[in-house]
């Protein structure tokens, strides 16, 4: 199962029409998007009722099929943790403060972790599949996988598979409470030596499809996901193993992309199997320019993808050696509190 | 790879039992699991009936050997899902690779619109753990963890259809050879947001709903968990499979974020592509479990969508939702089992409260339970809001 990336589209905390030229750097405990003008592809009046998640999603899902030069897409396929957070919170703040009266139907509709796969559908009167995972940490991958699956079973399709996820103020508060954040700056985030992250958002979506055509950017080789691990070692095993099924050893990766985060106590996993299995490869991240977040790895990917195509890793991206003189493949391994694994193997096109 | 995906098993609860034979005794007896609220904490108690399952948390804690302060989305899917497994004999779940596919739309919302109460008036209060298993992926693996299942684990929402599309994606992974067997299904609990939501919708009957009838006004909610177990050609070998899934179709009616097309083209595509998956014309489905909600716009969208591609072949159709109200997320899998089981015991269920045939169609649910048909396949129909729209078959 593999598949070409036609086209990519990104909203996040960075500005996608200048990254990495231009890097946005943050101080604080949160990476916020940076909202384009969704005006570009959202009627105004609609723009007004739609919470930011949907706004970032169908935003980044228009820009990857302008860059796939696709009007039409057979599947759309997303993934998200958290759905849509603002519109649940206010109907969960009016529900509670106003005693289950005088509700209104606006935010209840646009609460369902559908919506932003149904939105997507109604603008662009798409009748294909049709699919929404929602699994932390496994969203993307599986929105992913599924969108594999479907170009197994018929080549001729085109997929348009992404993830989201946004903050609200609820949200932040709350997993602030459960001590997953801190106060950083982006520029020293990955080295900072202590607990806690920088929370993020953003939405990323890739047109998927099974022949290579001219707007091809990468290949997307493979996806997999490991569940509960018992032992670093176990997850090397994993990887190994993974590479080995793609006919391939760890020395064959140009670059390992990890999801490190600032986090001493979930980078050091990272660490160990960078140092041994990865002994020697370079290795850049990516929530230093997003954030962390269940869905961050779709920002990993876009970042990926768009190195593969250009030939250049962002210098500001490396964290071990140096950026690759050719990059053929890159595998990003993200994994979130060391439970939720996920690789997502690319290669050059 | 596997060239069939058989269902080696399933198994239910819902306000109408607390599992599948249960399940059947009631809608032989027609007893729908409709009353008034007894374990729901809600301002609309004594307005709006509801499906609920007959046992408190603390109950359905013991049951499904769960902490009863988790949420009852948990505690459902725990029930349900392990008593699907246990229906297969397969024995234990580490001597196979056994993925968790589940469905759910409202994950630990019980807890969290608790946590709420007292979050809003102080944001430092409120106990974490009510909202340590809000997301909806927390409470599948909750119940994977449980299971012993370890190969995949996912969650879909895709509003009402979300539980069929959990069976479509495990189906495809076993297909692809991923995985020997899949538990997939849905669970999802009764809860004030989803309560108030519909509300807002003006879409719930304050009577008994009465899905496919002239006089229906709206949909009571249900609560509940259902799951099949999805097995490979070579595991369907060493157990007596119900039958298989043949045929399954998702498709987006891309007309409104809630409303159905008048015509229900989402409908329409999505059963069609199911019967031409599984390879069979409309005339050989036996049955048709509807989604049937009971909703004015609904069962006008699949009606008429079942007239066009049905086109006066009618078989017998039901809605048991009419027994179980709308259990949501929950439903795909819960109607799942119905109609798998339906298939291999030939049975049809009826369609309670129906008085009167609804003027657009040429067809009327069926009434009365009956055994003994000669059903070879059956078709299940859910549909959601976001345009989602699916529909399994199984065949024998």
């Amino acid at each position: 199962m593999k598949a070409f990336i036609q086209g990519t589209g990104s909203i996040s905390a960075q500005d996608s029409t200048v990254f990495p030229a231009t890097i946005r750097e943050y101080e604080g405990n949160r990476l916020p998007v940076a909202d384009p003008d969704y005006k570009q592809w959202i009627d105004i009046r609609q723009i007004r009722r739609m919470g930011r998640v949907i706004k970032m999603g169908v935003g980044a899902s228009h820009i990857s099929l302008q860059d796939a030069g696709l009007t039409m897409p057979d599947a759309i396929i997303t993934g998200t943790a958290y759905g849509c957070l603002a519109d649940t919170g206010v109907f969960l703040n009016k529900l509670v403060t106003q005693q289950e009266d005088m509700l209104t139907p606006t935010a209840f509709i646009q609460s369902t972790h559908n919506t932003v796969a149904g939105q997507i559908a109604l603008m662009l009167g798409c009748h294909g599949y049709n699919n929404t995972f929602v699994h932390g940490a496994f969203s993307l991958e599986n929105a992913l996988q599924d969108g594999l699956l479907l170009l197994q079973e018929d080549p001729a399709r085109k997929v348009l598979a992404g993830a989201l996820d946004e903050i609200t103020e609820y949200s932040h508060t709350i997993l602030s409470r459960f001590g997953l954040y801190k106060n950083a700056h982006t520029q020293q985030l990955l080295r900072s030596g202590t607990p806690g992250t920088m929370a993020g958002e953003g939405a990323a979506f890739f047109v998927l499809g099974a022949e290579k055509n001219a707007r091809s950017k990468a290949e997307l080789t493979g996806v997999e996901m490991i569940y509960r691990p018992a032992s670093a070692e176990e997850t090397a095993g994993h990887i190994a193993g993974f590479l080995q099924r793609h006919g391939l050893q760890p020395a064959d990766i140009d670059l390992l992309l990890t999801g490190r985060n600032g986090d001493v106590r979930g980078d050091a996993y990272y660490d160990n199997i960078e140092t041994t299995l990865f002994a020697g490869r370079p290795v850049a991240a990516f929530k230093h320019f997003c954030g962390e977040y269940p869905t961050a790895a779709a920002f990993g990917m876009w970042m990926a993808v768009q190195a593969l195509h250009t030939g250049q890793v962002p210098a500001a991206a490396m964290f071990k050696g140096h950026a690759p003189a050719t990059l053929k493949r890159v595998l990003i391994w993200n994994h979130q509190h060391a439970t939720h694994h996920s690789l997502i193997l690319l290669t050059a096109c | 790879m596997s060239e069939q995906v058989w269902i080696a098993g399933g198994d239910v609860i819902c306000g109408t039992g607390l599992n599948l034979a249960a399940c059947l005794d009631a809608f032989e007896k027609m007893q729908p699991g409709m009353g008034a609220m007894q374990h729901l904490r809600s301002a609309h108690a004594n307005t709006f009936p509801v499906a609920e399952v007959k046992a408190g948390n603390d109950e359905l804690a013991a049951m499904a050997g769960m902490p009863a302060h988790w949420s009852r989305t948990a505690l459902l899917s725990m029930i349900a899902a392990q008593a699907a497994w246990n229906s297969t004999g397969l024995g234990a779940v580490s001597n196979y690779r056994v993925g968790l596919v589940s469905a759910n739309t409202v994950g630990g919302m019980d807890k969290t619109e608790h946590f709420m109460e007292t979050y809003l008036q102080d944001t430092a209060t409120g106990r974490l753990r009510e909202v340590v298993h809000h997301e909806c992926g927390s409470i599948t693996e909750l119940v994977a963890d449980a299971l012993g299942v370890r190969h995949h684990v996912s969650t879909i929402s895709t509003a009402c259809s979300s539980g069929a599309n959990a069976l479509m994606y495990g189906a495809r992974m076993i297909r692809a050879g991923m995985l020997d067997a899949v538990i997939a299904g849905g669970t999802d609990a009764l809860t004030r947001f989803t309560l108030n939501g519909f509300n807002t919708l003006m879409i719930l009957d304050q009577q008994k709903c009465r899905p496919f009838d002239d006089t229906r006004t709206g949909l009571n909610l249900g609560e509940g968990a259902g799951y099949v177990v999805l097995v490979s050609d070579r595991l369907a070998e060493q157990t007596t499979a119900w039958c298989r899934l043949s045929g399954f179709a998702n498709a987006n009616d891309a007309y409104h974020q809630t409303a159905s097309s008048p015509e229900g083209t989402g409908n329409f595509i999505a059963m069609q592509g199911a019967l031409n998956m599984a390879g069979v014309q409309p005339a050989d489905i036996g049955y048709i479990n509807l989604h049937g909600t009971g909703t004015q716009n609904n069962d006008s969208s699949e009606g008429l969508a079942i007239v066009r591609l049905f086109n006066g072949h009618y078989p017998p159709v039901s809605s048991t939702k009419s027994f179980t109200g709308h259990t949501l997320g929950a439903s795909g899998g819960i109607e799942a089992v119905f109609s798998a089981y339906a298939l291999r015991h030939g049975i049809i269920y009826p369609n309670a409260q129906f008085t009167t045939p609804m003027k657009e169609l040429p067809f009327a649910p069926v009434t009365t339970f009956s055994r003994g048909n000669a059903l070879r396949h059956v078709m299940s129909n859910s549909f959601g809001f976001g345009g989602n729209c699916s529909s399994l078959v199984f065949s024998e």
